[in-house]
C-alpha cells in the first residue's frame, strides 16, 4: 500500500480516482488500527474490572450469610458450613512479616555492596545471578522447602529456637511447642528467600539512579561509605526503596505455591510460629477443587477476595511512591 | 574509606574517628555477609534441584506418561499439557499485549486513558496469580460446568498480557521519534509507520518480553489448579482437563511414594532449566539491542 502512495508521479484521471480511493483505504486502515489498539488497551481495564466483578459475585453467598463477621470468626469446618477468615489472614500477614524483616535489610545491604563495594567486574556476575534467583518459578522454592529445608529446619535450627528462648518470657511462647519441620516460621522463611531478589534488584536500581556528584561531595568531605549510605543514598532514594520493599510485600502476601508445601494447613491461629497455620492463598490452593458445597467454594473464593484486596492496596501504594521517585527524578 | 584513611595522622587518633571507622568497617562486613547470604540460597537450591533432578533423568520421562503409585513411568503427557497451554495462552496474551502497549506508546502518549492503563497494568503485573485462577475460574468454569484445558490457557494468557504490554511499551519508547518522523515525511501512513518502521527497531526488545512472559508462565502452577485441573492419562481434548508438569509437581511432590517424589524433581528441574534458557536468551537478546 506504501508503495502506491509513493510511486506515482506523473497524474492522469484515471490515477486520480485511484489515488483518491487508495487514500481512503489508508485513512480507513488507519483508523481501524487506531481504534484496534485502543480497543486492546481498555481490555487490560476490562481484565481488572473482570477479576474484581467476578470476585465479588462468587463470594457473594458467603458474604451475605457471613456478614461482616467473616472477616473476625475462627472458625472453619466445611461439616456444619461455618466459615470464618481471620485464621489465613493471620498466617498471610504474619508469613509475610517474617519474611519482609529477613529480606528487607539483607537486600539492602546487598544492594550496597553491589553499588558501592562491589568491584566493576564482579557487579554484572552478581547482578545477573541475583536477578536468576527471582526467575526461579515458586514451586522450585515450595519442592525444595518441603524436602530440604523444613527436615533442616526441624532437625537442627527449630530444637535450638525451643531450648535457647525456652525460659525468656515474650519468646517462649513465640518458639513454643514440638519442632514439626512445616509451619508458620518454615513459610516465612521460605518467602524470605523468594523476595529477597525482588527487592534488591529494586534497590539497586534505585541506588544506582543517585546522581554521582552528591556521593562525591560526601566522599570530598570525608565521609565513610556507611555515612554516604546512610546519610546521602539512603535519605535521597527513600520513596524508591520503601515502593520496592512494598512491591516485594505484595509478591509474598500473594504467594501461593512456595507456602503451601510448607505451611502446614491448620486452621487455626496459634501463637507459636513454630506451630502449623495457613494463608489465604495456601487455603485456596488445597481446597478449592475440593469444596463441596457453594458456601464453602463462595467462601474461598471471598478468601480470594480479600488477598486481592489487599494486594491491591499494597501494589498501588508502591506503584505511587516508585511514580513519585521517578517524577523526582525527572523521568 | 581510602579517602578517609589518607586524612591529617592527627586526626584520626580522636575516639570520634575511630568510632566512625568502626561503624564503617561493621556495617560494610554486613554488607559483604549478605551478598555472600542471598547467593548461598541460590547455589544450595540450584545444587539440590541438580542433583535429584538428574537422578531421575532419562528419556522415559519424555516418551512415557504419569505412573500409577509404585510403578515407573514418565511426564509426557503434562509436558505436552504444558506445551499447548503455553502456547495457546501466547497466541492469545501477545497480540492483545502488543495492541495494548502500541496504543500507549504510539497514539496515547500522555493521555489520561494511557495513564491509567499503565498504572492498572503495573498492578495486574504483579496481582496475585491464584486470584487470576478463581477468576477464570468464575467466567469459564462455573459456566460451563466443567474443568477444561482452555480455562487453564486462558488464566496463562490473563498472566501474559500485562507482561507484553508492559515490554512493548518501554521499547516503543525508546524508538527515536526522528524515525517516526522521517517516515511520516514520505507520506507513510500513522498505521503503517508503526507496522513497518517502529516494530521493526523495536523487534528485539518485543521478541525479549514474550520470552520473558513465556518464562513466567511456565512455572505457573496456582492459575491452572482449578481450571486446567490435571489428568493421569493422554489427552488431546481442550475441553477436558488436561494436566501441566508444575500441577504434576504440586501433586506428586506431595505424595508419599518414592517415584512420584522423584519425578517430581525431575519435571522440577525440567521448568527450571526452560526458565533459566529463556531468560539468558532474553537477556542476550537485550544487550545485543543494546551494542547495536
Amino acid at each position: 500500500m506504501a508503495d502506491v502512495a509513493l510511486q506515482s508521479g506523473t497524474i492522469s484521471v484515471a490515477e486520480q480516482v485511484d489515488r483518491a480511493k487508495v487514500l481512503q483505504r489508508l485513512r480507513l486502515g488507519d483508523a481501524a488500527f487506531r481504534h484496534l489498539t485502543r480497543a486492546a488497551a481498555i481490555t487490560v481495564l476490562i481484565i481488572l474490572g473482570g477479576i474484581i466483578v467476578s470476585l465479588v459475585h462468587g463470594s457473594w453467598p458467603a458474604l451475605h450469610s457471613f456478614g461482616f463477621s467473616f472477616l473476625f470468626d475462627e472458625t472453619w469446618n466445611p461439616v456444619t458450613e461455618k466459615f470464618g477468615a481471620i485464621a489465613p489472614i493471620y498466617g498471610t500477614v504474619v508469613t509475610s512479616l517474617i519474611a519482609m524483616l529477613i529480606a528487607v535489610p539483607v537486600g539492602l545491604f546487598i544492594a550496597l555492596f553491589l553499588t558501592e563495594l562491589c568491584p566493576m567486574w564482579l557487579r554484572r556476575p552478581i547482578g545477573i545471578a541475583i536477578e536468576l534467583l527471582a526467575g526461579i518459578p515458586s514451586i522450585i522454592y515450595g519442592i525444595w522447602g518441603l524436602f530440604v529445608f523444613a527436615p533442616f529446619l526441624q532437625q537442627y535450627v527449630q530444637p535450638f529456637l525451643i531450648s535457647a528462648f525456652g525460659n525468656v518470657p515474650v519468646l517462649s511462647n513465640l518458639f513454643a511447642g514440638p519442632p514439626y519441620g512445616i509451619g508458620i516460621l518454615t513459610a516465612g522463611l521460605i518467602l524470605a528467600i523468594m523476595v529477597l531478589p525482588f527487592i534488591t534488584s529494586i534497590s539497586r536500581d534505585v541506588f544506582e539512579a543517585v546522581p554521582p556528584v552528591l556521593k562525591e561531595a560526601a566522599y570530598g568531605l570525608g565521609c565513610t561509605t556507611w555515612e554516604v549510605a546512610r546519610y546521602v543514598v539512603l535519605p535521597f532514594t527513600r520513596v524508591g526503596v520503601i515502593g520496592g520493599v512494598m512491591l516485594g510485600l505484595g509478591r509474598a502476601l500473594g504467594e501461593t505455591m512456595a507456602v503451601t508445601f510448607v505451611i502446614g494447613n491448620a486452621h487455626r491461629i496459634s501463637g507459636s510460629i513454630l506451630a502449623p497455620g495457613t494463608t489465604i492463598s495456601a487455603t485456596i490452593a488445597n481446597e478449592f477443587t475440593e469444596a463441596v458445597g457453594d458456601l464453602y467454594t463462595s467462601s474461598l473464593i471471598a478468601l480470594g477476595l480479600i488477598l486481592f484486596v489487599i494486594t491491591f492496596v499494597v501494589l498501588a501504594c508502591a506503584r505511587l511512591m516508585l511514580m513519585r521517585l521517578n517524577a523526582r527524578l525527572g523521568k | 574509606m581510602t579517602m578517609t584513611a589518607q586524612a591529617n595522622p592527627s586526626q584520626t587518633n580522636t575516639p570520634l574517628y575511630r568510632s566512625r571507622q568502626r561503624r564503617n568497617v561493621i556495617t560494610m562486613t554486613l554488607a559483604y555477609a549478605a551478598t555472600a547470604f542471598g547467593l548461598i540460597w541460590l547455589a544450595l537450591i540450584l545444587g539440590v534441584l541438580f542433583y535429584e533432578g538428574f537422578s531421575g533423568l532419562s528419556l522415559a520421562v519424555f516418551t512415557e506418561m504419569t505412573p500409577p503409585p509404585g510403578s515407573a513411568g514418565g511426564l509426557l503427557n503434562p509436558i505436552m499439557g504444558s506445551l499447548v497451554m503455553t502456547v495457546i495462552a501466547v497466541a492469545i496474551g501477545t497480540p492483545l499485549g502488543m495492541l495494548a502497549g502500541t496504543y500507549m506508546a504510539e497514539y496515547g502518549r500522555y493521555d489520561k486513558l494511557s495513564s491509567v492503563v499503565r498504572f492498572i497494568n503495573d498492578i495486574l503485573l504483579s496481582a496475585p496469580s491464584i486470584v487470576i485462577g478463581l477468576f477464570v475460574y468464575e467466567i469459564m468454569v462455573a459456566q460451563m460446568g466443567h474443568f477444561s484445558g482452555w480455562a487453564g490457557a486462558v488464566s496463562l494468557a490473563v498472566i501474559v498480557v500485562p507482561v507484553v504490554v508492559r515490554t512493548t511499551e518501554d521499547m516503543l519508547t525508546l524508538v527515536p521519534d526522528t524515525l517516526r518522523e522521517a517516515a511520516a515525511s514520505i507520506g507513510l501512513p500513522r498505521s503503517l509507520m508503526i507496522v513497518k518502521v517502529a516494530y521493526r527497531a523495536a523487534r528485539a526488545g518485543m521478541i525479549t518480553g514474550v520470552l520473558l512472559a513465556v518464562a513466567r508462565i511456565s512455572g505457573e502452577t496456582a492459575p491452572l489448579l482449578f481450571t486446567a485441573l490435571n489428568n493421569q492419562f493422554w489427552s488431546t481434548d481442550l475441553n477436558a482437563p488436561v494436566s501441566s508438569l508444575p500441577v504434576v509437581i504440586f501433586q506428586f511432590a506431595l505424595s508419599p511414594y518414592k517415584d512420584w517424589q522423584s519425578l517430581a524433581w525431575t519435571g522440577a528441574l525440567i521448568i527450571t532449566l526452560t526458565v533459566l534458557t529463556l531468560s539468558i536468551i532474553a537477556r542476550a537478546l537485550a544487550s545485543q539491542r543494546k551494542s547495536s
